[in-house]
């Protein structure tokens, strides 16, 4: 550590030093070495953090505010929708009656908890469209596993195992392809169009007996609703194939459209954009998945039912993919998201979609004179920008996005989807005031006159915050993943 | 109704519809095609105010028996732990909790830095190279650990113990289907891995070998001589799915050579909320570092000659490597993984061999207190915080007595294998008092007969 490197706690602890309160032993001390056996005691202890309680509180206060979240400021990262995070939610979560519960309880004694996780299928039903929701997946790539696993053990169960690709179009999301390779698919791709959409051409020549599902996000990652829809169902089903719906992008149509209308066989969410679980610095999230009746036998084992008012698991599912988690989903995550749906209601929900993608269409058309606008026509809940012009001035997106820093701005999604060049992604939300676009875009506009008169603040940029850009090369050249004493 | 998370007025909404140059915001959903518009009202409750829903749900929490409202020995990989207040606030602090993974350096040190101080703490006390930022949960991490080592040996068998966690060996079976990888259960003997099946079934086709240590029944598995074992076979891996919190007081299993340890670190500053979220982590070897699932924190320099951290090694995320990705992991249980930096912190070098000795002292004494009212106490090893016990009824039977008194049994362990009617498994950690135990074993015995 040199003078002006900020301390990691390691580098604040002083030996004897503590920072616990534990319990006194209030039985006979036994010999605790001669229990175990001496080979399988440590002979050195874990090297953790002698530190009070003050020095732990005002490290990580500090650590806190060299961070931005959505309380923070604007945050308008594409795709990952970061929405206010609801107090309230937060509140809800930490009732003793839904924190302190053992999974292993009998279920007699946590009916108010299966009750609300009931609920939230039933809600999520209504909302997707589909015929049943399981709540057990931890996150949104973990959904998109287990609905194509769903897929695979429909179609073995039909006989049919040559269906071993997977087509996802070029603008998906990374854990799509990934997805369908954990899952033992081959990932086959289909191209996108002039318009930003599906080419059904493409998608006519790929589809074919060995397509086992077609995943697809609806509006896609370029934030456009694929209007063609109806007739891609059709193409995939008739080859015999399934179509998967990614949920990342629902916070568009909630109330407008449900994917089990498109004519999806299975759908993911994620809890932790559309319905406000927090993202927590990158987790934990939720990502409960729906299906059509048709491919209900397969769900991951044990489903919640209700029988005679009583909330039970239903384990004698002999079709089902199996477990995909230890014990019943991120339980505290659907808390929060019960309660947002709570809140808002079928109306709420309606306006969330309906404000969200006013404010991107909003954006979009006030940046459109700056900035390339690859696709012209109207966007869901978030729209693409490309750096092009910029580029040719010498103002990469990655400028542009570091440069937004120095404004208070968490940057949009840059480089994604990879479809499209120099791309800059954003996201508003519905939770964001006219004002606060109004300010980003002029922070925008500002930038594009930079680029043009004075491009050196924008590539040198950060310029206002605590770090300035980091050698990257070097962290993957020799990586430093952890604290020795004395080398860091 | 008012709806207090949404800013837009009538006039903003006004102004912006005509800036976009549309008179009505159903113009910006027209590509919905009118077949597959929804056009009814979705099916879900009405809304409530702030007060009334907070009653409502408060009142639903009520309705669950609770490890407050009841003396708990109840584990089973789920544990009922000290957790010091400062952990809430620190994970509170709405800067971690609202923010995204840190993808922009220059505004995330703060979560940089507290994932690489997580991952340090891993390090520490499970004597790896290596730990990653998290995994959603010890099961899933596990399954993600078997998964690697038939990619990385080329070799399609693994055998995992049946004394493991009986839901991270079901995601286990799951998570294999992918890849197409056999597993081969090997059985447990008096609580512990049959080591004569084990080696029987190690040959040059195994990828690696899975224990839990300590494993599902509390027991010490013997890793020196499994170890000894999966040294016959070259390549073999080693995996293990460990407490994090034994480790404090046990010899670590990277001092085993362990090649992957996994588990949850629930048992750090994360209360049970019935079963998630808790944090899953993942620990290997240098050899390892680049096929490692899931996200990385690494030491760098600024522009400046600042110390500062980046996600690294990404070229093994789906993000960049798309379908050749080492995992598809995206989300993990960042914040989670937080609170028990925090938890571990507040415990420090002393405090976490202090609490874990505790536990053995408290499982000890139970274990003393059952054998002197001659409850059966089955399996001799040595054990960490958790011991079975044998009775004559139904395990679901005695609980439902015991909820009763007040206390909330152990886990029915015929639920995980038919052999095993009657047995109880009994989890007993450092907040426990004597009085506690005390009464459990006497109402056990009054049960018992």
């Amino acid at each position: 550590m040199a003078d002006q490197d900020f301390p990691l706690i390691f580098e604040l602890s002083q030996e004897s030093r503590t920072g616990f309160s534990l319990p006194d032993l209030d039985v006979p001390e036994m010999d605790a070495e001669e229990m175990i056996g001496s080979s399988f005691v440590r002979n050195k202890a874990a090297d953790l953090p002698e530190v009070s309680e003050l020095q732990i509180m005002r490290h990580y206060t500090a650590l806190s505010k060299r961070n931005h979240g959505v309380d923070s400021g604007f945050y308008p990262l594409g795709s990952c929708t970061m929405k206010y995070n609801p107090k309230m939610n937060e509140d809800v979560a930490r009732l003793t009656g839904f924190s302190h519960i053992h999974p292993y309880q009998a279920t007699e004694t946590v009916q108010g908890a299966l009750h609300l996780l009931y609920d939230l299928q039933e809600s999520l039903v209504s909302i997707t469209g589909m015929d049943t929701v399981t709540l057990q997946p931890a996150a949104g790539a973990h959904g998109e596993w287990t609905g194509l696993m769903m897929i695979r053990a429909y179609h073995e169960a039909n006989g049919d195992y040559g269906r071993t690709k997977v087509i996802v179009p070029d603008s998906a999301h990374g854990t799509n392809p990934a997805s369908a390779t954990v899952a033992g698919f081959e990932a086959v791709t289909v191209k996108s169009d002039e318009r930003g959409l599906v080419d059904l051409e493409d998608l006519r020549r790929v589809v074919d007996e060995q397509t086992a599902a077609l995943m697809l996000t609806n509006p896609n990652t370029l934030g456009l609703f694929e209007e063609d829809i109806e007739e891609m169902a059709a193409v995939v089903h008739d080859a015999g194939g399934k179509l998967y719906y990614d949920g990342a992008n629902l916070n568009a149509i909630l109330g407008y459209a449900r994917p089990g209308d498109m004519g999806f066989d299975v759908v993911h969410l994620n809890l932790h954009k559309t319905f406000t679980g927090p993202h927590g610095g990158g987790g934990p999230g939720s990502g409960p998945v729906g299906v059509s009746a048709e491919l209900e036998p397969y769900l991951p084992k044990p489903i919640l039912t209700k029988v005679d008012n009583q909330y039970q698991f239903d384990y004698d599912r002999p079709k089902s993919i199996g477990r995909v988690k230890p014990y019943y989903g991120n339980f505290g995550i659907n808390v929060r998201a019960y309660t947002y749906i709570r809140t808002m209601g079928p109306e709420g929900l309606k306006k969330v979609s309906e404000y969200a993608v006013i404010n991107a269409n909003y954006m979009m058309r006030r940046l459109q004179e700056q900035y390339e606008l690859p696709f012209d026509r109207h966007c869901k809940h978030e729209f693409i920008l490309s750096g092009k012009r910029q580029k040719k001035l010498g103002v990469r997106t990655l400028d542009i996005a570091k440069r937004l820093l120095d404004f208070g701005y968490h940057p949009p999604t840059i480089y994604f989807p990879i479809n499209v060049e120099e791309a800059l992604m954003i996201e508003p939300t519905e939770t964001e005031s006219k004002e606060t676009l109004d300010a980003f875009v002029e922070a925008m506009i500002q930038i594009s006159n930079e680029a043009k008169e004075n491009p050196e603040i924008v590539q040198e940029a950060p310029h206002s915050t605590i770090v300035s850009r980091m050698d990257e090369t070097q962290a993957a050249r020799k990586p430093v993943l952890s604290y020795k004493k004395g080398e860091n | 109704m008012e709806f207090r998370y949404l800013p837009m007025t009538e006039q903003d909404k006004k102004d912006m519809l005509s800036r976009i140059g549309v008179q009505k915001s159903e113009e910006l959903f027209s590509d919905i095609p009118e077949n597959i518009r929804f056009k009814g009202d979705l099916d879900l409750k009405e809304p409530k105010n702030e007060f009334q829903l907070m009653n409502e749900l408060t009142k639903m929490a009520q309705e669950n028996v609770t490890l407050k409202s009841h003396t708990s020995f109840l584990g089973a990989g789920v544990y009922d732990h000290y957790i010091p207040s400062i952990v809430d606030h620190v994970i509170s602090r709405s800067e971690f909790y609202t923010a995204y993974t840190p993808y922009q350096p220059e505004i995330s040190q703060g979560e940089l830095q507290a994932i690489f101080e997580f991952q340090t703490m891993i390090c520490e006390l499970t004597g790896m190279d290596v730990a990653n930022s998290s995994m959603y949960d010890g099961g899933t991490a596990l399954a993600e650990a078997v998964n690697l080592s038939a990619g990385q040996t080329k070799r399609k068998k693994v055998l995992v113990s049946k004394a493991i966690h009986p839901e991270s060996l079901a995601v286990i079976h799951s998570y294999v289907k992918g890849p197409g990888v056999e597993v081969v259960e090997i059985d447990h003997k008096q609580g512990k891995t049959d080591l004569v099946q084990l080696e029987s079934e190690l040959d040059e086709n195994t990828a690696s070998v899975v224990l839990q240590y300590p494993n599902f029944f509390g027991q010490i598995e013997p890793l020196d001589e499994v170890r000894k074992l999966v040294d016959s076979q070259k390549k073999t891996m080693m995996i293990t799915s460990s407490n994090p919190l034994a480790l404090g007081y046990l010899t670590p299993p990277g001092e085993f050579g362990a090649d992957i340890v996994t588990g949850d670190a629930q048992v750090f500053g994360i209360p049970a909320q019935y079963g998630g979220p808790h944090c899953g982590y993942f620990a290997t070897t240098k050899k390892l570092m680049r096929k490692v699932p899931g996200r990385l924190v690494g030491q760098t320099v600024d522009e400046d000659g600042r110390r500062g951290f980046v996600l690294t090694l990404q070229a093994r995320e789906q993000h960049i490597r798309r379908d050749k990705a080492t995992s598809n992991i995206c989300s993990n249980q960042a914040l989670n993984a937080l609170a028990s930096s925090v938890a571990m912190s507040s415990l420090g070098k002393q405090g976490l061999r202090k609490m874990s000795w505790m536990n053995i002292q408290k499982a000890a004494y139970m274990k003393k207190q059952l054998q002197l009212n001659n409850i059966n106490v089955v399996f001799d090893g040595a054990f960490f915080n958790e011991l079975v016990v044998k009775l004559d009824q139904n395990i679901k039977e005695v609980n439902r007595i015991l909820l009763q008194k007040g206390i909330i049994g152990g886990y029915d362990l015929s639920q995980m294998d038919n052999r095993l009617q009657n047995h109880m498994l009994v989890a007993v950690t450092e907040i426990r008092t004597k009085e506690e135990i005390d009464q459990f074993v006497k109402e056990v015995r009054d049960i018992h007969g």
